[in-house]
């Protein structure tokens, strides 16, 4: 990847850290107190997190040939929907149990939250475990992965047109 | 009635999130990348360890701009707390056992799934993808329960 393209991932790093300090997302006792119905706050941020993220999502293949500094668009991947479900399952019980999720993780080293080391170290194991004896290949068929071809655009163009 | 279900107030939190949802749509704009926060702990893995599994092209080709990408989450942090947060830094009071026990169920689960609450919840909503709407409903389910029982076992 070019310099320049480094250079905006790590804006848009610094921009989705600062949205999750701002919101207080780094301190694993506001996550608490969501799941413990005390304050919804968090839906606000993901509200917010999806509504943005929704209308470049959709807009951009459509507006744009390709990225400004790249080839094409990625689509977000699924993976198998049985192990999305399992893991998802998992995933939330380790989430309530701590209050800790990847992004607010990592963010929270920024701000000096040095205890969310323990859970970072976690997620890291985590995985590792995860990859080391239950990771299956790509090539098992189970992979949906597709770029965003013309094919696919003029697809969900004329499927939008058909449903208006 | 607001003051009951946000005692902490609305707007950061609304605020956040537009920030959040910037960061991942300019990735997206100009990169085309998806980012989700949880595959970095997946693709690092892949700089040390050479099973099949951490050499597949999905984490070696990514596993650059994904550390690039944390690090910037991190400075991002870094920007408001020098800016806005508190001189000592944010602190928790969670502690280290329910930390570190929670944190390796988080790994393996969102792993195990291919994404968490951004890779699902932001990333997987925004493409409209059925399976990660029932992803985010049953994490949001399972850590609702599992957030009541930590104090059971003597947590935070």
């Amino acid at each position: 990847m070019k310099s320049g393209s480094l250079l905006a991932v790590l804006a848009s790093g610094a921009l989705f850290g600062f949205g999750l300090a701002l919101s207080t997302m780094i301190k694993p006792e506001v996550v608490l107190d969501f799941l413990r119905w005390h304050d919804l706050g968090l839906l606000l941020v993901l509200g917010g997190a999806v509504v943005v993220t929704l209308i470049a999502y959709q807009l951009a293949p459509r507006l744009l040939a390709r990225p400004i500094l790249a080839g094409r668009f990625d689509r977000h991947a699924i993976f198998g929907q049985r192990d999305t479900l399992i893991g998802a399952a998992i995933f939330g019980a380790g989430w309530g149990f701590c209050g800790v999720c990847p992004g607010p993780g990592i963010a929270g080293i920024g701000a000096a939250n040095w205890p969310v080391a323990y859970a970072l170290a976690g997620i890291f194991l985590g995985a590792l475990l995860q990859g080391w004896f239950f990771g299956r290949l790509d090539e098992d068929g189970t992979m949906v992965r597709a770029a965003h071809t013309e094919e696919a655009n003029t697809e969900q163009a004329n499927t939008g047109a058909a449903a208006s | 009635m607001l003051h009951t279900i946000f005692p902490n107030g609305e707007l950061h939190y609304l605020a956040g999130g537009l920030l959040i949802g910037a960061g991942v749509s300019v990735l997206f704009v100009v990169t085309g990348l998806i980012g989700g926060a949880s595959a970095v702990f997946s693709s690092s893995w892949s700089y040390l360890i050479k099973r099949p599994f951490f050499q597949q092209a999905r984490f070696v080709d990514s596993r650059d701009w994904r550390l690039v990408y944390a690090a910037g989450m991190m400075i991002g942090a870094l920007l408001w707390w020098l800016a806005l947060g508190p001189y000592t830094g944010v602190q928790t009071t969670v502690p280290w056992w329910q930390l570190l026990a929670g944190g390796v169920i988080v790994g393996f689960g969102a792993r195990l799934a291919n994404g968490c609450t951004s890779g699902h919840g932001i990333c997987g909503l925004a493409s409209l993808q059925m399976p990660s709407l029932l992803a985010v409903l049953i994490f949001v389910a399972t850590a609702m329960v599992s957030a009541r029982f930590v104090l059971v076992i003597g947590g935070r």
